[in-house]
């Protein structure tokens, strides 16, 4: 099946081939004829040059699992390759609506085929096709987005990146801290994935840093994007009492949309929604993945890429000056001091200290993080326990 | 408003989305066809009305759109069906995937827009009634339509020529022909009628309940629709019980979270579909309805 590229100029025409093809490979997988998309195969010789194949790349690949006009998390993946192509003067190549499947392995080798040396897989489920294609590939330099790779010592032409979401997610919890009137505080979430405590903690410890009685109530729809779910979720904390809510969700307008008409407040994720409702929206979790993204072509033009940081598990931090995760704009009900109290304490997380600082105690009593010590981001990444604050069944 | 109260205030909202498809749904199977397409009808209608939402400002012209959204599906599947004889369960599952494709594809630009959702009217006097009032009486007028539908298609179904002719064809589509009545323009009415329904349920959900839309937003609601019709023993005072029940159960997971009651999230995901299927194999038994004779051979291939 032929996966139609487009430049980023492309035409409306060429999306609406990618969603039927797509949609085609939905049909035959549900039908268990899988996709019969052969594994892309190549010559297997490496090359001994000194040279990194990828050494002045002048095409870059993006692959996005959804639509690049989602007001989410591929949205900002568009955005940031657009900047990219602006900034560095790159052609970029964009396969949207690329489902998690064989088809994504079909999507690499065709970008390689229009010349891509650099490609970025920007969807947690593409980890595996991303890492077998780099193996057969050894002049493509794959970059696989959320993902941790643990197969040993480090390809060349492999790396994972991803940013620090926990940092501006204590933020917004600052905002939500300040302006409670009733002290509860409402997080809509799907699983308890590690990544997830990691936000619904370090929330309710940024509410707590400005106000002791903040409590952070949560919700598990078990879904990244299931609207009714979120509705009855939105519902519940709100009846419950809450009047600031938060979520980590793929989609996020439902949850914005019951605040707005319960005359609630909202601190967003993935995406700054202030136009949603711009007198509830307090601020939020945002991607900018455009310095990050240049970042690590810069790296690979200059022929470095093996061996940096970048050939690695990658994390943005605020402290390494490259997190992903950017603290989105004030809403117009934030006040000024409350403003000035979370840009003094982004400073801080940008000169290094962290949120997860003991002494941390988990909402069962037990010590999360001892006094004196500061939680790794290994260990934050394991982070199982709602802190105490946090009401969760 | 307190934890119980609010469960079941948003299980009607939440289970009206599923009523409307499941009402549609008992229609065509009472006239012999199956439609797996029901989700598909649904997300057709959401996109639709969000799209005449956005396009129009107004949310009511929206659910007409959704209506007629849904029934273009529904058409489709029964033409397919009915005229050129494909198998209902591949055509329903087909027509599925076109939906969620052709939805997501032309859904991309409404993605980021805004429409003003169905006002929340509260009925004058029955809404202040305490209890009763804000759990029935203070909702989007969807909610108030499916009142008054459910009734409507009992009385049709049941009491008039209209409504024998169409359970006759969903029992012996012979008998029809031969009293000069054309059973294959019957089956087409309805399971586009139905669909249309499944529409409705499609608007409910995007400009009456959330206001918003999404790839594959219905999340499988579809198929809960066409589940509860099977349980409701395809009786419409059952398929509402079971709609409730279910927007109930969903609700109820939500609020006891809320409130921090200590409950297991994979349990609680599976008190909606273990709840209605409890209360419609209890109630539903024992009763004098069955399977639409037609339907059986539909399903099982023996025609």
């Amino acid at each position: 099946m032929q996966h139609k590229l487009r430049s980023a100029r492309g035409s409306a025409r060429l999306r609406i081939s990618i969603g039927a093809a797509s949609l085609a490979v939905a049909a035959l997988g549900v039908a268990g004829l899988g996709s019969g998309a052969a594994s892309a195969t190549s010559s297997r010789a490496t090359s001994h040059a000194s040279a990194e194949p990828w050494a002045g790349a002048k095409t870059v690949g993006f692959i996005m699992v959804g639509e690049e006009s989602d007001e989410g998390y591929n949205q900002a993946v568009y955005a940031a390759s657009l900047r990219v192509k602006k900034d560095l003067g790159v052609t970029t190549l964009l396969a949207a609506n690329v489902p998690e499947t064989q088809q994504v392995t079909t999507v690499m080798q065709q970008m390689v085929n229009e010349g891509a040396k650099i490609i970025f897989a920007t969807s947690y489920g593409y980890q595996s096709y991303a890492y077998a294609f780099a193996k057969s590939h050894p002049k493509v330099l794959v970059l696989h987005q959320g993902g941790t790779y643990t197969g040993g010592k480090f390809p060349a032409n492999v790396g994972t990146y991803f940013g620090e979401a926990y940092d501006p997610v204590s933020l917004g919890g600052m905002a939500a801290g300040a302006i409670t009137k009733t002290n509860k505080l409402g997080f809509v979430y799907a699983f308890p994935i590690p990544q997830t405590v990691d936000n619904v903690d370090a929330f309710e410890l940024g509410a707590l840093s400005v106000n002791p009685k903040a409590k952070t109530y949560t919700v598990a729809t078990s879904a990244w994007c299931d609207p009714l779910k979120q509705k009855s979720a939105a519902a519940a904390l709100l009846s419950q009492g809450a009047d600031v809510l938060t979520q980590h969700q793929d989609c996020q307008s439902t949850v914005i949309e019951a605040a707005k008409a319960a005359h609630a407040f909202v601190v967003g994720y993935h995406y700054a929604a202030e136009t949603l409702d711009p007198s509830g929206w307090l601020t939020g979790s945002v991607w900018d993945w455009a310095p990050l993204y240049e970042n690590i072509i810069k790296t690979a033009q200059a022929g470095k890429f093996t061996g940096s940081q970048y050939n690695g598990n990658f994390i943005g931090t605020f402290k390494s000056g490259d997190n992903p995760l950017t603290l989105a704009p004030f809403g117009s009900s934030v006040t000024k001091s409350t403003q000035a109290k979370i840009l003094a304490a982004e400073a801080k997380l940008k000169s290094g200290t962290s949120i997860f600082k003991g002494p941390i105690y988990c909402n069962s009593g037990k010590v999360l993080v001892p006094a004196g010590k500061t939680a790794t981001p290994a260990q934050i990444n394991q982070f199982t326990c709602f802190v105490k604050g946090v009401v969760a069944s | 408003m307190n934890g119980f109260e609010q469960a079941l205030t948003t299980g009607v909202e939440g289970g009206t989305i599923i009523l409307f498809p499941a009402l549609g749904e008992l229609i065509g199977e009472r006239a012999g066809i199956v439609n797996l397409g029901t989700e598909g009808c649904m997300l057709a209608g959401a996109l639709a009305a969000y799209a005449a939402g956005a396009a129009t400002g107004s949310a009511w012209l929206g659910v007409v759109a959704g209506l007629f959204g849904g029934a273009a599906v529904g058409f489709l599947h029964s033409w397919l069906v009915v005229k050129q004889r494909a198998d209902q369960l591949a055509s329903g599952l087909v027509l599925w995937f076109l939906a969620i494709g052709l939805t997501s594809v032309l859904g991309t630009a409404y993605v980021s827009k805004t429409v003003t959702a169905l006002p929340i009217v509260t009925v004058p006097g029955l809404g202040s009634i305490p209890w009763i009032g804000p759990i029935l009486f203070r909702h989007d007028p969807l909610v108030y339509a499916s009142y008054v539908l459910v009734p409507l298609v009992w009385w049709a179904l049941y009491r008039t020529r209209a409504g024998l002719v169409l359970r006759a064809t969903g029992e012996r589509p012979e008998v029809v022909s031969v009293a000069g009545r054309r059973p294959d323009l019957v089956q087409i009415a309805a399971v586009t009628f139905g669909a249309g329904l499944a529409g409705i349920g499609g608007a409910q959900l995007s400009v009456g309940y959330v206001d918003s839309w999404f790839d594959d937003m219905t999340n499988g609601y579809g198929f809960i629709a066409v589940a509860v019709v099977l349980f409701a023993a395809w009786r419409p005072i059952l398929v509402l019980l079971g709609s409730y029940v279910f927007g109930v159960a969903l609700a109820a997971a939500a609020v006891l979270q809320a409130h921090g009651v200590a409950v297991n999230q994979y349990l609680l995901d599976t008190l909606p579909y273990l709840v209605s299927l409890v209360a419609l194999v209890v109630f539903a038994r024992g009763g004098r309805s069955r399977a639409p004779e037609g339907l059986a051979r539909a399903l099982t291939n023996t025609s």
